[in-house]
């Protein structure tokens, strides 16, 4: 199939051949429902819009900090998406063809990152992109996929607040994650007053106020106490864990990140006030269990965190994922939210260029609202109107060995809505 | 005769150095690469402005500023904030809760335009607005430090603390400033759409020419009395002091210029780039900018473009290739500039390349050579 | 502001600042001791500061490994053998740096800003290619864990006494070091005249190349402590760099007493008002209170001599 010549014969199959080729794609769509012949997808049909798609190939970007302070989070996206790819190839590819990528560092910079985004959509000629972590690198990189008709899957939880034609979210937006949260401690907990605290920039602060109006105006009796911001980066916690020991809160609320995360922790549990007791509660919605890694199980045991995938979820899918990243990456590694959410981007594509029978943009798109997956890790997903994910929401308990046991999973999928009537 | 030469505004070899320059970026660049990549050199050159400067400030003056970034972003906030504003009609953010006002402010429950966004809504203020804010911070800061004699050593780190400063609060205040994300999605400038490939190639030209613009201003300084006046406080404050001149205010000018230069920067990154951040604002960007600076030569502003293109340039390349050798790259670029080459690109033409060039031709031009930057004490 | 709390809360907020206060002020101590010594006694400005820090925290994290796999009945100990361990990586780094690099230069201190500066994006990338880009934990014996009470409001950290202690001793160190040694007579000797010193026969290029190995050791040991209450990764230095380098210029930058002092101010002034204002808030307002008083008097809080 690595002859590009028309004069090939896989590019004029006898009927025989195409007999053949029949059969064998219905015994394998037995198996591996996915593996579809290139010749049967003429390259001038599939891209009639000059992407870097070949006979054989077609090549996606993968974006995200290499370099920098983000490198540290971005990591394991990157490893899942070139799991996944790996895996596609592996089951023969999209319309046949391998997926190629070409891996470009944003290096924790903005305008790299747009500046990046740039090359691979007008340079490069990339039919997909899989890419960005932080909401600034996102917001950085959007007017260059709208203006060039880029396609990226966005693998992070994040503040919600925005719908692009251009971008598919796989990961949960802010009302998916918290509010089921929420609810959970509330219940089950009897949790009435909460102290919100996170890191200084606009994934913790919206998420805060979504969590402030959700505990005001649909939880019973609850409250906030207090709500504190300190910059990305501070490392000195004390204070507000003074702060906290008098207001006597039951839930802490935490959305702190990167640097900072480790450091609040471990000032945490020094304090004496260990998660374990429960006294107060802390639920996060930013650790996961690479940020466990940094901070120590130990320091942050008993600590709830809520998101929509953990790694010791026990379906099929999941326990054949994370043996296939360990065998891919190493024995040591963790599998976070993100990092889950990263691998779905390569085949949600997958199955929307498939639904389309091409890998143009505005024929991907059209195809993807309603595209399902029930091959994913955390379970089954499907693509909402709106370009996010309906996905279950879990409630994990951190344990000294740095995994989540689940203690709680919403019993539906819970619908994404980025712009939430009443949370504004 | 030399001293006639010296004393014009451009020697014949400067003269030169100009329309090889001129030739580079009006032609050269744009005949060989595409819009994308002449977009991205014309980001290069915005920290040119910053790096010339530095030359002004660092090089002849001998005041290092840690916080040039400051400068550059508060000349880029202003025009993204003149920008955004533009692109923030009640159409086009009639999805808010309230529309005609910035999207990351109705994210943070503003109701209203705080009141000193107002004058950004209009192109003049804001164009002077992109000027004299960074001139104003300068002069302030100057004034308090130079005055009271602060210097070299102190004077980088307190500048530094300003950029650790102004990031934090730029952060901090996302309602008023979009926070970590910066001001991003600019379309429109006057109805005119700056995303598009044409819109580019303009604003590269623009760039260019405003270069030249600057450059040509600090060539006015340096060869003006203040220019040698520098150059002696640089290496010898205390007699001209003793001589009469008060040392403070002339420091105090050339690092408001040097901010005003930054800020023109700052506003044609935005510009081209189409967003502003944070980013460029912290203390990591402006000791990058320096080292565009040290690069091309302390002590020309020639270098100082020439600094600026080839290490973006670099950073661009390498970390497209070897993204994880790039901090080794450019870690080793600080280390090998101070350590071997002190008066860097510029020195390296002076000192090895046009000597021989003159033996070739033997024209007799002599070359001046430069007064080395590494003997002079930095304070 | 203060209507929200009872009178005994009130009394229990300022012990606990106060404390909070005087484990930032440790930390501050044990940063700036090392900065103190290199860009005091010697006027270099050594940028890589934070990263000689973070040497010593991934000689902690391999120690902290190697006892847990090798002798996991003295793990509770462990970390007495990495702090010196810290001192003696992190000190024999910065004697390599000095001889490689700095003894050039010590007539150019803006340029030693730029070497370090290289110098230390060159550690961090080497950092994340042998210890990977994600922070590593480093597990902390348990009785190093938890805290005491005082009283029902008031508890203190057992690692914040830690750090406490730690900062003291080691200033002493330093002081008993700097004071009454041959080698801190010879420092300071050096600082004040380098021409005298060495014509009265001090080997002054060895004398410095210890004293900036001295310093780095410090930070190295430094580094080994943050693994208690910070992060340990590539980038984590940078983290430290401003801080550092204000609370050693704020107090005066030849002198040792001055560095603490200005490390004590600084770190109170910061937390009494994180307690009162955003997080955010307190630290740009500490930094501009810093800023303003180094414009109002630019030589610190003690001044050994004015100027050079």
């Amino acid at each position: 199939m690595s002859d590009k010549s028309p004069k090939s014969p896989f590019a004029a199959p006898s009927r025989r051949a195409v007999l053949a080729g029949g059969a064998a794609a219905l015994t394998a769509s037995l198996f591996t429902p996915k593996a579809l012949r290139a010749a049967d997808y003429p390259t001038a049909e599939v891209n009639t819009t000059g992407l870097a798609v070949t006979d054989d190939t077609v090549t996606i970007g993968i974006l995200h900090s290499i370099t920098g302070t983000m490198a540290i989070s971005e990591t394991g996206s990157v490893q899942a998406e070139k799991l996944a790819i790996d895996q596609i190839n592996a089951q023969g590819g999209i319309l046949g063809r391998k997926i190629e990528y070409i891996q470009e560092d944003g290096a924790s910079d903005w305008p790299t990152f747009a500046e990046k985004a740039k090359k691979l959509l007008v340079n490069d000629k990339v039919a997909s992109v899989m890419g960005c972590w932080t909401s600034a690198s996102r917001k950085a990189v959007l007017p260059v996929f709208e203006q060039y008709n880029g396609f990226l899957y966005y693998p992070t939880f994040y503040e919600g607040l925005e719908e692009s034609p251009n971008v598919i979210y796989t990961g949960q937006e802010a009302t998916q994650q918290i509010i089921a949260g929420l609810d959970w401690v509330s219940e089950t907990k009897g949790a009435k007053s909460f102290y919100l605290l996170g890191s200084d920039y606009i994934w913790p602060r919206t998420s805060n106020k979504i969590a402030r109006k959700h505990i005001e105006n649909f939880l019973d009796g609850a409250k906030v106490v207090g709500e504190e911001y300190y910059p990305l980066g501070h490392t000195q916690f004390n204070s507000v864990i003074n702060k906290i020991r008098l207001k006597k809160p039951d839930v802490i609320y935490a959305i702190v990140v990167g640097g900072s995360n480790v450091a609040f922790y471990k000032q945490l549990t020094a304090a004496g006030i260990d998660p374990a007791a429960e006294k107060p509660i802390v639920l996060t919605i930013s650790v996961t269990e690479d940020e466990i890694r940094g901070i120590g199980g130990e320091n942050i045991e008993g600590a709830y965190a809520c998101m929509k995938y953990f790694q010791s979820l026990e379906n099929e899918n999941n326990v054949a994922f994370v043996k296939a990243f360990k065998e891919m990456w190493g024995e040591d590694i963790v599998i976070g939210d993100v990092t889950q959410a990263a691998y779905l981007g390569p085949w949600l594509w997958k199955a929307a260029v498939e639904k389309a029978g091409s890998f143009d943009v505005d024929k991907v798109r059209a195809a993807t609202p309603g595209i399902e997956l029930t091959s994913a890790p955390e379970g089954y997903v499907k693509v909402h109107e709106n370009h996010h994910l309906w996905s279950k929401t879990r409630v994990g308990r951190a344990q000294a060995d740095g995994q989540y046991d689940v203690v709680f999973e919403t019993a539906d999928l819970v619908e994404p809505d980025p712009f939430p009537e009443g949370y504004q | 005769m030399m001293t006639n030469a010296s004393n014009r505004f451009l020697s014949r070899s400067e003269l030169i150095g100009f329309a090889v320059l001129a030739a580079i970026i009006f032609i050269v660049l744009p005949v060989m690469l595409d819009t994308f990549r002449l977009n991205l050199f014309g980001k290069y050159l915005t920290y040119a402005f910053v790096a010339i400067g530095l030359v002004l400030c660092w090089g002849a003056g001998g005041i290092l500023s840690l916080g040039q970034g400051v400068f550059f972003g508060l000349g880029g906030y202003c025009m993204a904030m003149f920008l955004k504003l533009e692109a923030s009609t009640p159409e086009n953010t009639a999805i808010q809760s309230t529309p005609g006002i910035p999207d990351f402010m109705d994210w943070n429950q503003l109701t209203a335009l705080p009141v000193w966004w107002e004058p950004f809504k209009v192109l003049p203020l804001a164009l002077l607005a992109v000027v004299l804010v960074p001139v104003v911070f300068a002069f302030i800061i100057g004034v308090a430090m130079f005055t009271r004699r602060v210097g070299g050593v102190y004077f980088a780190i307190i500048t530094q603390a300003f950029a650790a400063i102004l990031t934090i609060l730029i952060i901090g205040q996302q309602g008023y400033t979009g926070g970590v994300n910066g001001i991003t999605d600019l379309r429109t400038l006057l109805g005119w759409d700056i995303r598009t490939d044409e819109a580019k190639e303009v604003l590269y030209y623009v760039n260019g020419v405003l270069l030249f613009v600057v450059l040509f201003a600090a060539q006015f300084v340096r060869k003006s009395k203040l220019g040698r006046l520098l150059i002696a406080m640089r290496d010898q404050e205390d007699r001209v002091r003793f001589s009469g001149y008060n040392v403070a205010n002339f420091k105090i000018f050339v690092f408001c210029l040097g901010a005003a230069f930054a800020g023109i920067g700052g506003a044609m990154f935005t510009l081209q780039v189409g967003f502003m951040s944070p980013t460029l604002v912290g203390i990591v960007p402006s000791i990058e900018m320096v080292i565009f600076c040290a690069v091309g030569g302390r002590l020309s502003i020639l270098g100082a473009v020439y600094g600026a293109l080839l290490v973006n340039w670099a950073k661009t390349t390498f970390s497209e290739s070897f993204p994880e050798l790039w901090l080794l790259g450019l870690g080793g670029l600080f280390i090998a500039v101070v350590m071997a080459f002190p008066n860097g690109l510029a020195g390296i033409w002076a000192e090895q390349i046009a000597p021989r060039l003159a033996k070739l031709t033997k024209s007799g031009g002599a070359s001046v050579p430069l007064p080395d930057a590494a003997k002079s004490p930095a304070e | 502001m203060f209507s929200d709390y009872s009178m005994s809360e009130l009394g229990a907020i300022f012990a606990m600042q106060g404390f909070a206060g005087l484990i930032l002020f440790s930390v501050f101590v044990l940063m700036a001791l090392g900065l103190a010594i290199i860009f005091g006694q010697m006027g270099v400005i050594n940028m890589a500061h934070g990263e000689f820090m973070i040497l010593g925290a991934y000689v902690t994290y391999l120690m902290s490994n190697f006892f847990a796999d090798y002798m996991p009945a003295l793990f509770s100990m462990y970390f007495f053998v990495a702090m010196i361990l810290a001192f003696i990586a992190s000190g024999a780094l910065g004697l390599f740096v000095e001889w490689a690099m700095i003894r050039h230069l010590y007539k150019r201190p803006l340029d030693t800003l730029l070497a370090t500066w290289g110098l230390s994006l060159i550690l961090q990338q080497i950092y994340r290619s042998v210890f990977g880009a994600r922070e590593v934990g480093v597990s902390i014996p348990d009785w190093m864990m938890g805290s005491l009470p005082v009283t029902d409001l008031i508890e203190v950290p057992i690692n914040g006494i830690f750090v406490m202690v730690l900062a003291v001793s080691i200033s002493l160190a330093v002081y008993i070091l700097m004071f009454k040694s041959v080698w801190g007579r010879q420092v300071r000797a050096i600082n004040q005249n380098r021409v005298m010193a060495g014509a009265v026969g001090i080997n002054t290029e060895w004398t410095d190349r210890l004293t900036f190995g001295i310093g780095c050791g410090v930070a190295g040991v430094a580094g080994a402590a943050f693994t208690m209450i910070g992060s340990t990764g590539p980038t984590a230095g940078q983290l430290y760099i401003v801080d550092t380098f204000l609370v050693v210029v704020f107090g005066g930058a030849a002198s040792l007493l001055g560095t603490i002092a200005s490390a004590f101010s600084i770190s109170q002034a910061q937390s009494i008002m994180e307690f009162f204002l955003s997080g955010s808030m307190a630290k740009v307002l500490t930094l501009l209170t810093v800023v303003g008083i180094l414009m109002i008097r630019p030589q610190g809080l003690f001044a050994l001599k004015l100027r050079k």
